[in-house]
């Protein structure tokens, strides 16, 4: 085999890995954000519910466990997925610095063994443990969420800002400093943009859900609740991740300039930058978008004279490739996030001045919406992070074509994996529904908690 | 001992209690895929679903333990072992996420996509053990190179490595077989008991003949661990692992229950020890030892550490879910 052939295989085979490992993270994410936000959710309607009695809050609790177990089957076994890929897609990377950033990744292990662990209980205990030994069932599940979300954010804030180890000349790792790793300078904001994107996303989605149930004319208070539990956790979200948003940022303007530079689309650096809203970025230039003279340098630096790298301060092959769809996955977030807020703002509003939701339709609608925007938001804050740090899959010492492997097929193993994953999404989607149209018919009919994937109702024909 | 030795230990005993209770879980799948049809079969399902539904997803993060350890701790052991055998490992990811999709999707479904979905959750759950032998048998074989990329296909499709997985797939089945003889027993659903007790005796058969024909390949394939096998301290350890599994046999025979699981697990525990104490000082016999592929000593204690830490935090909590489970106080 010459040069030629084998250049041209890594090259389709880093992009086939690429897709592959984007898809299957994107995929994974969603579910994962149930993990660590719909635990809490329930545990408030849980609360509520025994607190003052409320018989519609505590039906919903136990509707939402179902829905839990269902979605922690499939976060489960996406996210195992996930950890084969490592080493299946990336081995160089794994050899080189497994030993490093592995450390979240086993930290991470210890609260999934939690999460499992009590979600089994809480799910099978609803008839069977105390409401005081039920409800403390939830408390690490909800702990185990946020602690796990830590860990990985951790071994992926550590590819944007690697720190915390020691190279010999050969590149070889000789030393580790663990405390270094996880708490690497980006760790802290990508944790908590990323804990309130969960909370954000799962908010919205599950009151989009009642939001769509109260247009079509179910206002009883079951709705109402479902669709107020998780607004409000929500809405209160959404501000706060404005300022978090605000600071990575900065700190991305800082500490990755080049990342910044990409999806800011700053092609000549230097002081009173513009900000571009929307547009295209080609040859050198923005077309089509609105600009604003001097915004880029105040947000970056609270003054128009502010410097910013541009790409021709950067190697060329050194700059994150497809600017356009960076910068519009940027905007796309930004502007979601603001929308979002404005949202929460009528919402408190409407709270505040008559302890009701606001009364137009429109209101209703929006809510509907806002689920589906909120993992639009998502997505498009992982494409920024995860394209904006390319070409280097730990950013500035090794290069993502270096961490491929050479193994062949990868287009056809991604293939397989968008069908088999679509199959798996919808099914889930029809579970979910299925699941609420029987809600919806009566639980009074329902025999205890045989699903999602508890006992079935055979147990009194077993016995026989 | 060395630390990077406790690594290989903690590596192991992740390896050994995946292997034992996900195991099991995918065993048990096995077994509902051999149910058939009828009322009977129906029951038997509900026996593996009681038994395994609050249980399966706390097993499975054994393997992602594994796994992590596996990257953390010896990292080039890891690139080794995935940059060639790909191809089995993707397969028993598939079997992973078909089994684990099709158990929590089968009772959600309607009626009609039921028995596709029951299908799917049997037939991967003989993926994943058979492809997690084949890599087992191909390590074994010493067909994984140090440095990584051996032979795709070659290095898992030899006859030691097919034993392999085909062994893997019957003492699945067999420790499956036996929890449910004990759950059925416990539950008092006599008829179930007898009906697994009779396949566990049935397939801890084959599973005899094929631990001796996986001995033979052994001395075929894998020399070394034959040695280490055949000499103290590994054949004590065979010993031990023939005699539980006598006594496990008689016992099904005799039809009593107690004892019997700690038998079972005893022969499965002490074949898989058996082969490290062959194995040591090598991850990947003869050409990698646990002290090269091990990482800079911070991880190594980190690992460690982390490793406590699970120990106090998972273990009390598992006991509290397989105590539950087990008095049906959570059924
Ligand atoms: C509901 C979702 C959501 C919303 C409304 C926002 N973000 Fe975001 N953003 C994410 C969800 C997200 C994320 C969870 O997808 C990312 C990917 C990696 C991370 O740490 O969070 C992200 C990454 C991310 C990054 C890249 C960080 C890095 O690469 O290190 C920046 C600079 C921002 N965000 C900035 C913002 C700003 C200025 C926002 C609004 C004003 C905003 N985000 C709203
Ligand atoms: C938090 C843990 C995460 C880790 C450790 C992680 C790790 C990785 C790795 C190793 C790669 C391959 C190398 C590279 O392209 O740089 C990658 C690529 C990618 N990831 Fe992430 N990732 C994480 C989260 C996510 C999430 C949640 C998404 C959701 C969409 C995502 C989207 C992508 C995309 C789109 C790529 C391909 C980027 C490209 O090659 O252009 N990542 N990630
Ligand atoms: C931002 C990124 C991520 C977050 C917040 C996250 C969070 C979670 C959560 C909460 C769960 C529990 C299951 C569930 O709730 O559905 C989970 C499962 C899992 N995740 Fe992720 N994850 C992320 C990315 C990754 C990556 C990059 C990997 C790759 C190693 C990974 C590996 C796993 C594994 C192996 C499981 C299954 C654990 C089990 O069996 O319980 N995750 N993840």
């Amino acid at each position: 085999m010459g040069l030629v052939p084998s250049i041209a295989d890594a090259g389709s085979n880093l992009l086939a890995a690429r897709n592959q490992m984007g898809f299957t993270l994107g995929f994974h994410i969603v579910l994962a954000c149930f993990g660590v936000a719909f635990p809490a959710m329930m545990l408030i309607a849980e609360y509520r519910g025994r607190k003052r009695n409320d018989e519609a809050a505590l039906r919903l609790a136990r509707n939402w466990s179902k829905a839990v177990a269902v979605l922690f089957a499939v976060g489960a076994v996406s996210g195992t997925v996930l950890s084969f890929e490592f080493g299946l897609l990336w081995p160089r990377f794994m050899d080189r610095f497994g030993d490093v950033f592995g450390i979240a990744f086993a930290i991470e292990g210890i609260f999934f063994f939690l999460e499992a662990i009590f979600i089994a209980i809480y799910i099978y205990g609803w008839n069977r443990l105390s409401p005081r030994a039920h409800m403390w069932a939830a408390v690490p599940i909800v702990i185990s969420g946020v602690g796990g979300a830590f860990s990985v954010i951790a071994a992926n804030s550590w590819m944007n800002q690697p720190q915390g180890f020691t190279l010999d000349t050969a590149g070889h790792v000789t030393d580790v400093r663990p405390f270094e790793v996880l708490f690497n300078p980006a760790a802290g904001y990508e944790f908590f943009h990323m804990w309130l994107a969960a909370y954000m996303v799962v908010g919205f989605l599950v009151a989009s859900v009642y939001a769509v149930g109260m247009l079509r004319g179910r206002r009883d208070r079951y709705h109402r609740l479902g669709f107020i539990i998780p607004f409000t956790v929500a809405a209160i979200a959404t501000p706060i991740q404005l300022f978090v948003g605000d600071t990575a940022a900065r700190a991305v303007a800082h500490d990755q300039p080049a990342k910044f530079a990409g999806f800011e689309c700053v092609y000549k650096g230097g002081d009173n930058q513009a900000e571009h809203v929307g547009g295209i970025c080609h040859d050198g230039h923005v077309s089509a978008a609105i600009s604003i003279p001097g915004l880029d340098s105040l947000l970056v630096g609270f003054s128009t004279g502010t410097d910013v790298t541009g790409l021709n301060q950067i190697p060329a092959d050194r700059q994150p490739p497809a600017l356009t769809m960076l910068h519009t996955a940027f905007d796309t977030m930004v502007g979601v996030g603001s929308l979002l807020s404005l949202l929460a703002v009528w919402f408190a509003i409407a709270w505040y001045r008559r302890r009701d939701l606001p009364e137009t339709k429109w209101f209703m609608r929006a809510g509907a919406l806002a689920g589906v925007a909120a993992v639009v938001a998502l997505e498009s804050g992982w494409i920024v992070t995860e394209v904006g740090r390319q070409p280097w899959i730990v950013n500035g010492l090794m290069r993502t074509s270096d961490a491929v492997t050479p193994a062949k097929g990868i287009w056809w193993v991604f293939g397989v994996t968008m069908l088999l994953y679509l199959a798996l999404g919808t099914i889930a989607v029809v579970v979910l529904r299925g699941l609420s149209a029987r809600w919806r018919e009566g639980d009074a009919a329902e025999p205890g908690p045989e699903l999602p994937y508890g006992p079935p109702h055979g147990d009194s024909e077993a016995s026989a | 001992m060395s630390t990077a030795d406790v690594c290989a230990a903690i590596l192991w005993l992740g390896v050994t209690l995946y292997a034992i209770f996900g195991g099991a879980d995918f065993g048990a799948g096995v077994w509902d895929l051999l149910a058939g049809r009828g009322q009977r079969a129906e029951r038997v399902r509900a026996q593996i679903d009681r038994s395994i539904g609050p249980v399966w997803e706390a097993n499975h993060v054994w393997l992602i333990f594994v796994l992590v350890v596996l990257w953390t701790g010896f990292p080039s052991l890891f690139s080794a072992i995935m940059t060639t055998l790909y191809i089995p490992l993707a397969l028993a990811a598939l079997g992973i996420v078909l089994r684990g999709s099709g158990f929590a999707f089968r009772h959600a479904l309607p009626g009609p996509v039921q028995r596709p979905a029951t299908r799917v959750f049997g037939v991967a759950s003989l993926l994943t053990p058979f492809f997690m032998g084949t890599v087992v048998g191909a390590i074994a074989s010493g067909d994984v190179p140090a440095a990584g990329y051996g032979d795709p296909t070659a290095s898992w499709t030899g006859f030691l490595p097919l034993v392999t997985g085909a062994l893997f797939v019957a003492v699945a089945a067999y420790t499956a077989a036996v929890f449910l003889v004990r759950d059925s027993g416990a539950a008092g659903h006599r008829e179930l008991r007898d009906y697994f007790a009779r396949r566990a005796l049935v397939i801890a058969v084959i599973a005899g003949i094929g631990a001796a024909v996986g001995v033979v390949a052994l001395r075929q394939d894998a020399r070394f661990i034959y040695d280490g096998l055949t000499s103290w301290p590994g054949i004590a350890l065979v010993v031990l692992s023939g005699v539980c599994g006598l006594a496990a046999l008689g016992l099904l025979v005799s039809g009593r229950s107690r004892g019997l699981r700690v038998a079972a697990v005893g022969a499965a525990v002490s074949m898989i020890w058996g082969y490290f104490a062959a194995a040591f000082p090598y991850m990947l016999p003869t050409s990698l030892k646990i002290s090269a592929a091990a990482g800079p000593s911070a991880t190594l204690i980190s690992v460690i550490v982390v490793f406590l830490a699970a120990a106090a935090l998972v273990v009390p909590s598992l006991i509290l879910l397989y105590v539950l489970s087990q008095r049906s106080a959570l059924e």
